[in-house]
């Protein structure tokens, strides 16, 4: 059996200080393993971006372990954390946080810049990674000027161009419409057919769940059921005519 | 050019209001520290001018002699003593104080009297302009310096009036021969010096002491403490230093020139400090993502520390821009302010350095960024 790109056994973690601190995840376990594209659902305040945070190695866990390419996380110094976020994990938010002032190929860049890869290779890289999300076309764009669908696929961009082993998306699609939601998941599912990545998307948007081999759901904090291949249970029902039928 | 000095400049440039505000801050800064230090640099000169155009290899000075135009004086067979110690060809009296010069259109002003005979080689004036040295020898001659014309009332060489009732006349115009204090300069003989000033014609107020040829000064200066008695021996770097000390720092006038620069500096600080932290309050989410994404500290620091730099250079362009037009504004005045290329560059480093400093908030201020908040904006 391979080792899991990224994994939570037992996570529990405590938020807020004094009479707000609160238990966010009580012993939340969970693996992800190459290949997969996984989403986790559930309800408000189940502890879905508490864990994307602890697994993205920007929260430690109170307790309970976190491996990440099978390093262990817990007391690692932020300066250690850090270099875990920029060696193996992709990240990809609900608001692009893209760079405004620079093109989508700076931005695309920016991720190996800051690992110290500075040569022309690592532009050449960009531009290809630019073209893979379908936007060779818009490399010297900025934000502004691209669309929803556009900057999130440049985010994309930048989150893999670093070969992250862990893309970690947090309602990727939230912010757009049915056909650039479809797009981007389309791309997430792409980048997930390679055997030594996986992708956790955190969402709330069923539109999206024909993508999935693994279904994740947690609530209250907890893992509480887990459904593999969810696209078979509506095998069907193509990924766009799902779209389609938003409400 | 590299993608975070890219950032960097971007971010800079992005609210140009606020940058602009930023290099106003900065200039504005920097040319009060320009004025103030270029004032202290063109004090200390001046302080000394006297001394360094004097042809001394020693100074007789009284006992207790704070400045150049300390009032204290010599005997004048001081000077028959003086030359009598092995070593000394020459020991040159020279008569300094203030007098009141009659300005023809009514009323006195003060000037500052210099008397030393002209076949001596004594202290006399330089920079000639109109007349000579030697035309100082006619009776009532004097030598002034063209910038205190409209102070003293002259117009010209040859105009004649009076100090403490006694007729002079100009007859040497000399050029840049100005006072820190700005009481003119008044050049003429030993003689009329003393009348001028009412001193008695055994009393002067300086010996210049000219040492043979191959003589060994400290032995010199040592003849003379011992033959002399109640006076100090300088050399002209130990004269110089004791006058910059006392008008420098004796009378506070140094510790305020110097107390404004400072105060100019922390104002640039204070503004570039705010400026970066508003700056970087502004992109708190680009910081937060870039934390995200994991870049290490110094890649965020640098991001920052680039920024004030780039205000910096900018910043200090402007200011040193202006500065050299206030100093050629002010080369033929009474004060002129004095920029030298170790100035130019302790301001330039002064400039990095304040805006360094400044972004020293924005960078706390970055490293209390939560990452995790890229989930929640």
């Amino acid at each position: 059996m391979t080792e899991p790109v990224i994994e939570a056994i037992d996570v529990v973690k405590f938020l807020g200080k004094g009479a707000s601190r609160v238990e966010a995840l009580k012993g939340a376990s969970l693996s992800l393993a190459g290949g997969q594209l996984a989403l986790l659902m559930g309800p408000s305040g189940s502890g879905k971006t508490t864990l994307l945070s602890v697994l993205g190695c920007m929260l430690t866990a109170t307790s309970g372990t976190v491996r990440v390419g099978g390093r262990a996380t817990s007391g690692a110094r932020p300066g250690d954390l850090a270099k875990l976020r920029r060696d193996h994990i992709g990240f990809v938010f609900q608001s692009y946080h893209l760079f405004p002032t620079l093109s989508a190929l700076d931005n695309v860049r920016l991720a190996l810049d800051v690992c110290g890869e500075r040569s022309e290779r690592a532009i050449v890289r960009a531009k290809e990674v630019l073209a893979t999300v379908g936007l060779a076309h818009k490399q010297h764009a900025f934000p502004r000027e691209l669309s929803g669908g556009e900057q999130q696929r440049v985010a994309i961009a930048r989150a893999i161009v670093g070969d992250a082993t862990a893309i970690l998306a947090d309602e990727p699609t939230g912010a757009l419409d049915s056909e650039n939601g479809h797009t981007v998941m389309t791309i997430l599912a792409q980048i997930a057919k390679n055997p030594a990545r996986a992708v956790l998307v955190v969402t709330h948007d069923p539109r999206i769940i024909p993508f999935a081999d693994r279904i994740i759901h947690i609530e209250d904090g907890r893992i509480i059921s887990e459904e593999r291949n969810p696209a078979d249970r509506i095998q069907s029902i193509r990924p766009a005519k799902l779209a389609s039928t938003r409400g | 050019m590299s993608l975070i000095l890219k950032l960097a400049s971007r971010n800079l440039f992005q609210d140009r209001l606020r940058f602009v505000g930023t290099v106003i801050g900065i200039v504005f800064s920097i040319v009060l520290v320009t004025i103030q230090l270029g004032l202290f640099l063109s004090f200390e000169r001046m302080v000394t001018t006297m001394i360094e155009h004097a042809p001394a290899d020693l100074w007789v000075v009284a006992l207790g002699t704070k400045c150049f135009e300390d009032p204290s004086l010599l005997d004048e067979h001081d000077r028959d003593q003086a030359l009598k110690v092995k070593g000394v060809t020459q020991a040159v009296p020279v008569v300094i104080g203030f007098s009141p010069w009659t300005v023809p259109s009514g009323g006195t002003t003060p000037v500052f009297i210099v008397g030393s005979d002209a076949g001596d080689a004594g202290l006399h004036p330089w920079n000639f302009v109109d007349g000579n040295l030697a035309a100082l020898s006619a009776a009532h001659a004097v030598a002034i310096d063209r910038t205190y014309f409209e102070r003293l009332g002259i117009t010209k060489l040859g105009d004649s009036t009076e100090i403490r009732g006694q007729k002079v006349q100009v007859a040497a115009v000399t050029d840049g021969i100005r006072s820190f204090t700005t009481t003119p300069y008044v050049f003429t003989t030993l003689d009329r010096a003393q009348a001028y000033l009412g001193t008695t014609a055994d009393k002067v107020s300086y010996l210049l002491v000219h040492v043979a040829p191959g003589a060994d000064i400290d032995s010199v200066r040592a003849g003379l403490v011992a033959t002399l008695s109640k006076v100090e021996v300088l050399t002209p770097d130990e004269f110089s230093r004791r006058s910059r000390s006392f008008w420098l720092f004796g009378t506070g006038a140094g510790a305020a020139l110097f107390a404004g620069a400072l105060l100019g500096a922390v104002v640039g600080t204070v503004i570039v400090a705010q400026t970066l932290y508003s700056s970087t309050k502004d992109h708190l989410n680009e910081f937060a993502t870039l934390r995200a994404i994991g870049s290490s500290n110094g890649y965020i620091h640098k991001v920052i520390i680039y920024q004030a730099l780039l205000s910096a250079v900018i910043g200090f362009s402007l200011a040193a821009s202006i500065g050299l037009i206030i100093v050629m504004l002010t080369a033929k005045t009474a004060l002129p302010i004095v920029m030298t290329p170790e100035l130019t560059l302790g301001l330039f480093a002064l400039t990095v350095l304040m805006c360094v400093a400044s972004s020293i908030s924005a960078i706390v201020q970055v490293m209390r960024i939560d990452p995790a908040r890229v989930f929640k904006t």
